[in-house]
């Protein structure tokens, strides 16, 4: 698809998008976005190569679950374009993401503002843990893990059918803790899959605080080398090094490239909450009030109205 | 009767060859699952993923997506335990058409405990979207993998390896209760290795002039319980089942629930592990230890009619297993 705006103009406003929607929500992702905005901006916006949305700009309602019956059903990937033989897929991972992901949607004309409106809304598809039938989501994710798995078997039988269109998975670095990401990355080295790589984002935090303290992980570059995937290490924040760590060579392996994000990057204030940053809901009206004062300067945009919110 | 020296290696290969978007996958258990011969002859189209099911499971899910029906290979107890998170979320939910071969059901591994698969029926046939068949013997075991891979949506077989007796000629339908036999007094349902123990009761049975109704369960999910009802209708003393398995969550509540939500007033003997773990050993020793054997359902039999038959084991052993198509015609009912 052609891309009408810049990269960095794409994940300045995914940051405006889901700083306004906490704010009127009363809390939200907030961290993600901080930790996010540049890589999924980088990864719709331009590494990506995806078709034009299949879906309706307004997503539809939640049609269902998988069953024999359903015959209508079909996942959120539509928003991501149709399946063919060239163009990527892409599997958003750490799906507690999605806010996040449904505004970079948003901001590369794949959906409508008003579908964030309907995000975790009974009855909507635009759930808030994303679902295979939310936008943009083809497999379910939210149990951590279980994406580059997944991603490794799409990509090997992709590879096996001749088809051009690479696997992307994006995960988030807490998914290291799980064994089955070992071995996802093992078995991926193991049978030379090399049209999957996966943009992670290593913002060192998770639901219980920064990971340090949760559990340990050690150095992860030289865990994933050895488990025999090719990794290149960036700052999350720089596009020029995501699309230079994009253009590693990885014949024969898997390529995992690390993003090392800040979570609160843009967002300076939310550094106050550090390290409760999964989810951020506020304590009172007056430390609502203040942090949308606070950040919506730093972002460089007016305050959100909160008005009947 | 005779015996078949392992129905399932022949039964994949043949098909298999013929179905290039079929993959046979193994997690370390290849020659176990009888499938080495395959992966030796046909290496393009087996994926060896090593001991990590929980990968093996969502990795067969993204060959699904990608339009390919992925025969997981590994013993029973393997398929569900540990990647039951990866079964729901990468396999089920998306109906996938993921073929999970699970050797060794319940106590026909010495293995013990963490090789017993003795509460997977019950585990399966909750899960929404899942098929789930056993096979009974050679027959089935040769016919399960074409039925198997006619399901739109993930199926998971009880696979029998190694001898295995053929005590059928016509091939496995799912959806189609074998009826063996059809008598008055008790119903006898069995499924797998329970049916050659209940041929060989019904015999005895027979003999001491109890009338016994036998079905064979192959398909255990959908579950038939209209066909079940009318038979359990047409016994005047009651159902039992026997299953190489749990009594809960299995087949004998499967039976319980057709005939408590038909309020059809029938006792029910529910024969199989009673909600315990076995231990290893031989399958005759842990069939006779936790009463699945023929022995088992004589002495259910009789407490159902009120009758002593005066069997005993010896009498058993002296019951001839012939194959199916020379007792009664099962098909033609």
């Amino acid at each position: 698809m052609q891309n009408s705006r810049t990269t960095e103009d794409v994940a300045h406003g995914i940051r405006c998008r889901v700083f306004e929607h906490t704010m009127r929500n009363n809390g939200g992702y907030l961290s993600q976005a901080c930790s996010a905005a540049e890589q999924l901006a980088f990864l719709y916006n331009e590494a990506l190569n995806l078709g034009p949305s299949t879906m309706p700009l307004v997503p539809p309602p939640f049609g269902g679950v998988p069953s024999a019956g359903n015959h209508d059903y079909r996942t959120g990937a539509g928003y991501n374009g149709p399946f063919d033989m060239v163009h990527d897929r892409l599997f958003i991972a750490p799906a507690h993401y999605a806010l996040v992901a449904y505004a970079c949607l948003i901001e590369v004309g794949r959906m409508a503002p008003e579908g964030l409106e309907m995000f975790n809304q009974d009855g909507s598809s635009v759930e808030m843990i994303g679902a295979e039938h939310s936008p943009g989501m083809e497999v379910h994710n939210g149990t951590l893990g279980i994406g580059l798995s997944t991603g490794a078997g799409l990509a090997w039988g992709r590879k096996r059918k001749g088809e051009t269109g690479e696997v992307c998975v994006y995960m988030s670095d807490g998914e290291v803790q799980e064994g089955q990401t070992w071995e996802a990355v093992q078995a991926a080295a193991h049978h030379g899959i090399d049209n999957l790589w996966a943009l992670m984002d290593v913002n060192r935090q998770q639901c219980d605080g920064a990971m340090d303290s949760v559990m340990t992980v050690g150095d992860i570059a030289t865990k994933f080398r050895n488990f025999g995937a090719v990794v290149a290490e960036v700052d999350a924040h720089d596009l020029t090094a995501l699309r230079e760590a994009k253009a590693t060579p990885h014949a024969g392996q898997p390529l995992i490239i690390l993003a090392h994000s800040s979570p609160t990057k843009g967002m300076d204030f939310l550094m106050r909450r550090f390290p409760r940053l999964h989810y951020v809901r506020f304590k009172s009206d007056e430390e609502r009030c203040e942090m949308n004062i606070a950040i919506a300067a730093g972002l460089g945009i007016e305050p959100v109205d909160l008005g009947e919110h | 009767m005779e015996m078949v020296n392992r129905p399932y290696a022949k039964a994949f290969e043949d098909y298999a060859v013929q179905h290039p978007e079929v993959l046979c996958l193994s997690a370390d258990l290849t020659s176990s699952c009888e499938i080495d011969g395959f992966r030796d002859r046909h290496p393009g189209q087996f994926l060896s993923l090593g001991m990590a099911e929980q990968n093996m499971l969502s990795f067969a899910g993204g060959l699904g997506l990608a339009g390919f029906r992925p025969f997981l290979h590994s013993f029973g107890v393997f398929l569900y335990r540990r990647p039951y998170d990866q079964l729901m979320a990468s396999i089920a939910y998306p109906r996938r058409q993921v073929r999970l071969m699970g050797f060794l059901p319940g106590i026909t591994t010495p293995g013990g405990m963490t090789h017993q698969a003795i509460e997977d029926i019950s585990v399966m046939r909750t899960i929404p979207n899942m098929t789930v068949l056993e096979a009974g013997d050679a027959t089935e075991v040769e016919s399960i993998v074409a039925a198997a891979d006619s399901v739109d949506g993930p199926v998971y077989c009880r696979i029998l390896r190694g001898a295995v007796p053929r005590l059928f000629d016509t091939p496995l339908e799912i959806g189609r209760i074998r009826v063996l036999a059809e008598g008055t007094d008790v119903l006898i349902i069995t499924a797998g290795i329970t049916t050659e123990e209940a041929i060989r009761a019904r015999a005895a049975l027979n003999r001491a002039g109890v009338s016994v109704r036998h079905l064979h369960l192959n398909t255990l999910k959908p579950f038939d319980a209209a066909t079940i009802l009318g038979h359990a209708e047409a016994v005047k003393h009651g159902v039992i089942t026997l299953e190489n398995h749990l009594v809960t969550g299995g087949i004998g509540s499967m039976v319980g629930e057709a005939l408590a939500e038909a309020g059809l007033p029938r006792r029910l003997i529910r024969l199989g592990l009673q909600d315990t773990y076995a231990h290893g050993g031989s399958r005759h020793y842990l069939m006779r230890y936790y009463g699945m054997d023929a022995l088992s359902l004589v002495r259910a039999a009789e407490r159902l009619t009120g009758q002593q038959t005066g069997i005993d084991e010896e009498a058993l052993g002296a019951v001839r297993v012939e194959a199916v198509h020379s007792v009664v015609k099962a098909e033609a009912l």
